[in-house]
């Protein structure tokens, strides 16, 4: 293993060149260029023996990716915001065909009013895709996830494509030292992709076919159990990576001192670490106070949520993303999950960072407050009375 | 938890000084965490820039920006003003690479002069040197590690030349 010190999109471009992939195709796009940069330098130098291909669009890198999936080869692509909603035509065609596609996505407000900043709703967007979806905290955890999705995207009970997502610029473009695997290892975890759903001349087979109402419905019920049965898969994944580098992760959500809390705070992304310190200073003056942080979206931690927040006295939803004339998304599948249990718990939603506005320590703070005193039911951090 | 701002000009190397210092912090061993970011949005030429240092003991949650900080180090001495001071920690300190006197309690040093010398277009591992030798956060041998590491090797010598000739001028 070798330390370096790197930022998001650097670490995650070392993890994609441990896990090999036959082809890269991609459209640069900030913040996710860099990923893209050093893959293609590692491409040219011949530190990594791939196919790149430099497409003219979003729409272009993923139909590619599919392509290349389609006669056997392992994939990559990356993009952001605007370039994934250019892409999206593309997505279900990659999760309807079944192909174990690993896709970053590096969270990028989408316009009008343009911005170039972080939020979550380019991919909260796409939760119905079909794709994995997975947010890592820091940019170790994204290289580990670049190294772990393919393992569980390609699992024979899963075959579904994945999105690892990385907060754009908090996590894209800030420098932190990252442990870097050795290529024995990461070969020690990863085989290479082997699968019967490619175009095999020897034994020909339709594929990418058309379906009419009565199949179809058969192929999208296959979707979902993939999905669920990811859930196992990943619990695996995570087994196999710990033995193998050492490195332990929690499955589908993390807890923080949730066992004993009071007021729990559910977010994603990178700024699940200021949750945490808050929630440390506040348990300091004897609130008791936890995190949860969602490591999916999709799968959904369903069960593992409600084990997690069962016994509290109320919860928030802490998100970057926004459905307009409703509600936060991950509030919604939140509230779904709590519902579905018969768990009755008052929750609030807190709305904030939308076009990368900073969330500072007393935003978080006024969070847990207002999450002990009640608050409305969606609140804008930052904007009295919502107007 | 020590947090640094750098203020320097697109092109002065503000990020590459920033990222420097928390390599450099890193290296001395496995409990030295650090994260070093720009301001984040487009980036040009000529335009002021931000950037931070954040180092410590321990896993740095904290990802946002610096609102209050040990030092604030900048690589241009016309974005210097008054109101900077509000972004300092009580004992925090300001160091301007300038010619000429600038008020308030800011520390000034002379940067400029020993990057001439050298012939070095850039001033940021000379104000590297000198924050360094102020605040012992990191030593020479620190940032000559980081320097072998994270820059391209025909400019290694003169950089870790304008980080010594700096601490000598501290020191001297």
């Amino acid at each position: 293993m070798a330390k370096k010190f790197l930022s998001g999109d650097e670490a995650f471009a070392e993890g994609v060149k441990l896990a090999r992939p036959q082809v890269i195709s991609a459209y640069p796009i900030t913040p996710q260029t860099i990923v893209v940069e050093r893959l293609s330098e590692m491409v040219e130098n011949g530190s990594l023996k791939s196919e790149f291909i430099h497409v003219e669009s979003e729409h272009s890198a993923l139909s590619c990716a599919i392509g290349a999936s389609a006669v056997g080869a392992r994939a990559f692509t990356a993009t952001s915001s605007q370039g994934l909603l250019y892409m999206a035509e593309c997505l279900p065609y990659a999760s309807g065909g079944r192909f174990p596609i690993v896709m970053m996505n590096a969270n990028r407000s989408t316009a009008l009013p343009w911005n170039i900043y972080g939020d979550q709703r380019d991919s909260i967007s796409q939760l119905d895709s079909g794709w994995i979806q997975a947010y890592a905290e820091n940019a170790q955890e994204g290289l580990d996830f670049a190294l772990m999705s393919y393992y569980i995207a390609e699992h024979k009970d899963v075959s579904t494509p994945f999105m690892v997502n990385l907060d754009g610029f908090v996590l894209t473009h800030t420098y932190e030292t990252v442990d870097i695997p050795t290529q024995e290892l990461a070969d020690k975890f990863l085989p290479p992709y082997e699968t019967d759903n490619r175009l095999d001349i020897e034994n020909p087979k339709n594929m990418a076919f058309s379906a009419g109402p009565e199949h179809n419905f058969i192929f999208k019920y296959k979707e979902h159990q993939a999905l669920l049965n990811a859930k196992k898969i990943i619990t695996e994944a995570e087994k196999r990576f710990a033995d193998i580098f050492g490195r332990k992760y929690t499955g589908l959500l993390e807890t923080y001192r949730t066992e004993d809390s009071d007021y729990i705070l559910i977010t994603l992304g990178s700024i699940a670490g200021l949750c945490r310190e808050i929630a440390d200073n506040l348990r300091a003056k004897g609130k008791k106070t936890g995190v949860v942080r969602l490591r999916y979206l999709r799968p959904f931690p369903t069960e593992e949520l409600v084990t997690a927040v069962k016994n509290a006295k109320a919860v928030g939803v802490l998100e970057k993303d926004i459905s307009f004339g409703n509600e936060g998304t991950v509030f919604t599948n939140v509230n779904s999950a709590l519902f579905q249990a018969k768990t009755v718990i008052p929750s609030y939603n807190f709305i904030g960072g939308l076009g990368g506005k900073n969330i500072s320590h007393e935003d978080i703070e006024n969070i847990f407050d207002l999450i002990e005193n009640g608050a409305e039911r969606v609140n804008f951090i930052g904007i009295e009375g919502g107007d | 938890m020590t947090e640094i701002i750098w203020l320097g000009r697109g092109g002065q190397g503000a990020f590459t000084a920033a990222k420097l210092l928390g390599a450099a912090y890193a290296l001395k061993g496995d409990n030295f965490y650090s994260l070093a970011f720009p301001s984040f949005g487009p980036e040009r030429r000529g335009a002021p820039v931000r950037a931070f240092t954040k180092l410590d003991i321990k896993l740095i949650a904290d990802r946002s920006e610096t609102e209050k900080a040990d030092y604030i180090i900048i690589l241009d001495d016309t974005l210097y003003n008054d109101s900077l001071k509000n972004l300092l920690k009580s004992d925090g300190k300001i160091i301007v690479n300038s010619k000429r006197e600038i008020g308030g309690n800011s520390y000034i040093f002379d940067g400029n002069s020993i990057s001439e010398k050298l012939n070095l277009p850039t001033v940021n591992t000379v104000m590297l040197g000198a924050i360094s030798a102020l605040s012992e956060i990191v030593y020479a041998d620190d940032l000559h590690k980081a320097i072998e590491l994270y820059m391209p090797e025909k400019i290694q010598t003169k950089n870790k030349q304008a980080v010594d000739n700096a601490l000598k001028e501290v020191c001297r």
